[in-house]
């Protein structure tokens, strides 16, 4: 799995973490449309954190599209409020 | 985790899908392509550009700021010399807005700073990524039918396209920024501008609305502290003996 964060670049991450990173998403999202800024910044750590631990960063010789495209890490509360929408969240 | 990816890449999708669209035959796709990314990439070393002129533009109104904290220092102790404790506190009020927007000022100057190179960086890998794309799109057309060619280009042209929206998008996110922390700067200055201290007799008649809005901010502790170590500088000076005189005669008889 291909995982981009906004202004940092691009990562290659186990096929596995899809769903723990899906899950930390879900709860972000819950997090954001009860305005609980607190706890979506300590969800949004953690996304971040695990694109860290198991990410392995993609060259610029590498032309790849992502599967997933994080917003920029210093996200605001507000902009987060536009990005972590349920609108995106279900599936097709 | 169409969530996420739902979210976002739909924004750089459209992009790359609109710059692709434009023609039908691969190799004339892939050179436009090409083309298209160069042209764009010359945006984006415009856009860096115009994020470190305003970052410019904000050091040089940190640096009005921190004359403005000098010069309105100097002011109150100019008033506290003459007894007029009510315009030294008046401009120790603004002092303290001042000063406190400075240091938000220098702080985001330097986050900016740090967003700079992040910038700079990731246009090298830009533009390590449309070399690849000039050399990649040689072996396609040479090496591909044409339905294959299309899906090799798609891949490769997004992979560009998305690079370059994401660059794109965080140059915006610091000229916004900018312009953010420019307007803020903007208003402690037109504070400033606004009870200027130029006429102290004026100002010295009574508190008007900038002093009641100052005062609301709730900057008395600070003035109280300031004003008094002022007094204790300026005070006891006059009133006490040279000290070092005395010392030095002691050392001299001992």
């Amino acid at each position: 799995m291909i995982v981009r964060v906004s202004g940092e670049g691009q990562f290659r991450l186990p096929d596995g973490d899809s769903e723990r990173l899906n899950e930390l998403d879900n709860r972000a999202v819950n997090a954001v449309e009860q305005g609980d800024e607190h706890g979506f910044r300590e969800l949004w750590t953690q996304m971040l954190e695990l694109v860290a631990a198991d990410g392995n960063a993609i060259d610029g010789d590498d032309l790849v599209e992502s599967d997933v495209i994080m917003p920029p890490r210093d996200i605001s509360f507000a902009e987060a409020k536009a990005e972590f929408t349920g609108d995106g969240l279900i599936p097709d | 985790m169409a969530g996420l990816a739902g979210r976002m890449s739909t924004v750089f999708k459209s992009k790359i899908s609109r710059m692709l669209d434009k023609t039908e035959d691969p190799g004339e796709t892939l050179d436009y392509g090409y083309q298209k990314q160069v042209e764009l990439l010359q945006n984006v070393k415009k856009g860096i550009a115009d994020v470190v002129t305003s970052k410019k533009r904000m050091q040089m109104q940190t640096s009005k700021l921190e004359q403005q904290v000098v010069k309105l220092d100097t002011q109150a102790r100019q008033a506290l010399s003459q007894g007029r404790e009510d315009l030294a506190r008046a401009a120790l009020e603004r002092k303290t807005v001042a000063q406190t927007e400075m240091q938000s000022l220098d702080t985001q100057v330097k986050e900016l700073e740090a967003q700079q190179e992040q910038l700079i960086a990731n246009e090298q890998k830009l533009r390590t990524k449309i070399e690849t794309f000039r050399t990649k799109k040689e072996v396609i057309k040479a090496q591909y039918s044409a339905a294959e060619a299309q899906v090799k280009i798609s891949e490769a042209a997004n992979g560009v396209g998305e690079e370059m929206a994401d660059l794109g998008l965080a140059i915006q996110r610091a000229e916004d920024k900018t312009e953010n922390m420019r307007a803020r700067a903007g208003a402690v200055e037109e504070l400033e501008a606004a009870g200027a201290l130029d006429d102290m007799t004026q100002l010295g008649s009574g508190q008007d609305d900038i002093d009641r809005e100052l005062a609301q901010i709730g900057a008395g502790g600070q003035v109280d502290d300031e004003l008094s170590k002022m007094k204790a500088e300026l005070g006891p000076g006059d009133a006490e003996a040279p000290p070092q005189i005395g010392e030095g005669e002691q050392k001299g008889q001992a």
